[in-house]
C-alpha cells in the first residue's frame, strides 16, 4: 500500500499521452496510483502539479511530479533499470528511438485531430499528411517485429496508443489506414498481444464515441 | 579507425550551435559543413529526409538529427571523454528535459516575436513577454545547479546547452529593444549564468559577434517582409 502511494499517475482515460506512461509502467511491473482528472474542471492538485502546462500525464514518485509523455517514460525506464530496457544501450539506436519517438510527438496527435476537425479539402489535405506521416512511420518499421527490433521498446510505447484511434480517424476522413500502411495495422496487432498494451489502450469504439463528443463540443458537424 | 565527424548548419543557428558546444566539451574534433543560408543543400536534403532542417551530425556514415537529441548522442558515444552533459540522477535529467522542452515550445515562439517586430515598440513589447518567460528558469536555477555556476552543477550541462545556444540572439534583441533580458536584481542567478556560459571555452570560440547576429537579424526580418 505504502509502496503503492509513492508513484501517483494523474491521467485521462482516453489519452494517448497517458496510456504511454501506463505502458511503461505496466511493463516495468511498477504499482501505482491512477488518478484520473476532469479536464474541463482541473483540480488544484493537477495545476500545481504541471503549473507550466496544466497538463495529463504527470507523474509523482515520492511527491516529486514529472511531466510530458515521453519524458515520464525516459524517467521510468531509468529508475526501473533492473527491468528490460525500453531504450536501447547503442548510442545510435538510442538517437534513432528518440528522433522517431519525437516525430510521433510532434506528427501524429496533431494531424489526427484535424481528420476530425476539418471538413473538405481541407480534411482531404490533412489525410494525404496522415497518409505520409504513417508511411515515414512503416518505413522505419520495415519487417521487423516492433520498432526497436525482435524487443518492444520506446518507439513502440510512443506510438501505439494511436492504433486505438485508427477506426475514429477511418470513420471521420474515409479511408483505410490498412489499405495505405498496413505493416503498421500488423505492427499494431502485435502490440496488443501484449498485456501492458491491451489492458492500457482504449476501445476503438469509445475513443471514437469521445472524438463525436469533441465533434459536437467543437460545433463540426 | 579515425572517426569521421561532420556537422551540417549554419554557423548563427542556436540548434547547430548546441550541438558545437557539445562536441567541443568532449573534445571531438569535427569537420564543419557550413550550408548557404536560403537554400538547402543535396547532402542536407539526403541526410535529413523527414525535416531537411540543420543541424545533422554525420559520425562514422551515420545521420542523427534534432539539435537536443544529437546532444544526448554525443554525450553517450563519447561517455568517457569530458564531462557528463545529461544528469545522471533520473530526476534531475528529467527536469533538464523538460525546462529544455518548455524553452523551445514556450519561449522561442516568445522570443521569436521580437525578431518578427515591424517597429522598435513592437519589438519592445514581445521582449517583456520573452523576458517574462525566462522569469521561470531562474528558481530552476536555483534547484539544480546547487550553488555552482552552471545548471549543470560545476559543469555545462543539458539544460545550459539548451537555453545557453541562445545567448548571441539574446544579446542582439538587446541591442535592438535596449532591454536587459537578464535583469541583475529581477534573475540575479540568470544574469550571472548568462555571463560564465558566455566566456566558457567550449562556448566563446563558437559563438559567433553580437553584431553578426544583429546583421543576421535585419537580414531575416527583410526576407520576412519581402
Amino acid at each position: 500500500m505504502a509502496q503503492e502511494n509513492d508513484i501517483e499517475l494523474l491521467d485521462f482515460w482516453v489519452s494517448p499521452f497517458g496510456q504511454r506512461v501506463r505502458i511503461a509502467l505496466a511493463e516495468k511491473g511498477v504499482d501505482y496510483e491512477y488518478k484520473e482528472q476532469d479536464l474541463m474542471n482541473k483540480s488544484e492538485f493537477l495545476l500545481k502539479s504541471n503549473p507550466v502546462y496544466k497538463q495529463i500525464p504527470v507523474l509523482l514518485h515520492g511527491g516529486k511530479p514529472i511531466c510530458q509523455s515521453l519524458i515520464i517514460v525516459e524517467y521510468i525506464d531509468e529508475v526501473w533499470s533492473d527491468k528490460p530496457p525500453l531504450l536501447p544501450a547503442e548510442p545510435y539506436a538510442r538517437a534513432n528511438a528518440r528522433f522517431w519517438a519525437d516525430f510521433t510527438d510532434k506528427k501524429v496527435y496533431e494531424c489526427g485531430t484535424k481528420l476530425w476537425k476539418l471538413k473538405g479539402e481541407e480534411q482531404a489535405a490533412a489525410k494525404k499528411e496522415f497518409i505520409e506521416i504513417f508511411k515515414f512511420l512503416e518505413g522505419e518499421l520495415g519487417d521487423k517485429t516492433f520498432f526497436g527490433g525482435e524487443t518492444f521498446g520506446f518507439i513502440d510505447v510512443a506510438l501505439v496508443p494511436f492504433v486505438a484511434w485508427f477506426y475514429a480517424y477511418e470513420t471521420c476522413a474515409k479511408f483505410s489506414i490498412e489499405e495505405v500502411c498496413p505493416k503498421i495495422v500488423a505492427w499494431g496487432k502485435r502490440c496488443m498481444e501484449r498485456e501492458s498494451v491491451s489492458k492500457t489502450l482504449s476501445d476503438p469504439d469509445k475513443v471514437y464515441e469521445f472524438v463525436l463528443f469533441l465533434k459536437k463540443r467543437f460545433g463540426v458537424e | 579507425m579515425a572517426e569521421e565527424v561532420k556537422l551540417i548548419g549554419l554557423s548563427m543557428s542556436m540548434f547547430v550551435i548546441r550541438v558545437k558546444i557539445a562536441l567541443n566539451l568532449k573534445g571531438v574534433k569535427y569537420e564543419n559543413l557550413e550550408e548557404t543560408f536560403g537554400s538547402k543543400s543535396e547532402v542536407l536534403l539526403k541526410s535529413n529526409p523527414i525535416y531537411k532542417k540543420i543541424p545533422v551530425l554525420i559520425h562514422n556514415g551515420k545521420t542523427i538529427c534534432e539539435s537536443m537529441i544529437i546532444v544526448q548522442y554525443v554525450d553517450d558515444v563519447w561517455s568517457g571523454a569530458g564531462p557528463s552533459i545529461v544528469p545522471s540522477d533520473p530526476f534531475d535529467a528529467a527536469m533538464a528535459r523538460f525546462w529544455s522542452y518548455y524553452i523551445d515550445d514556450k519561449w522561442f515562439p516568445a522570443y521569436g516575436e521580437v525578431m518578427k517586430g515591424q517597429t522598435r515598440e513592437a519589438k519592445i513589447e514581445a521582449a517583456k513577454e520573452a523576458i517574462a518567460k525566462l522569469q521561470p528558469l531562474e528558481e530552476v536555477f536555483q534547484k539544480q545547479s546547487k550553488g555552482k555556476d552552471f545548471f549543470g552543477g560545476d559543469t555545462i550541462g543539458y539544460l545550459d546547452i539548451a537555453l545557453g545556444c541562445y545567448l548571441g540572439w539574446i544579446k542582439a534583441a538587446e541591442k535592438l529593444t535596449g532591454l536587459e533580458f537578464f535583469d541583475k536584481s529581477e534573475t540575479p542567478l540568470l544574469a550571472a549564468w548568462a555571463e560564465c556560459f558566455y566566456s566558457n571555452d567550449a562556448v566563446k570560440c563558437i559563438m559567433p559577434d553580437v553584431d553578426e547576429f544583429v546583421e543576421f537579424a535585419i537580414k531575416i526580418q527583410a526576407k520576412l517582409n519581402a
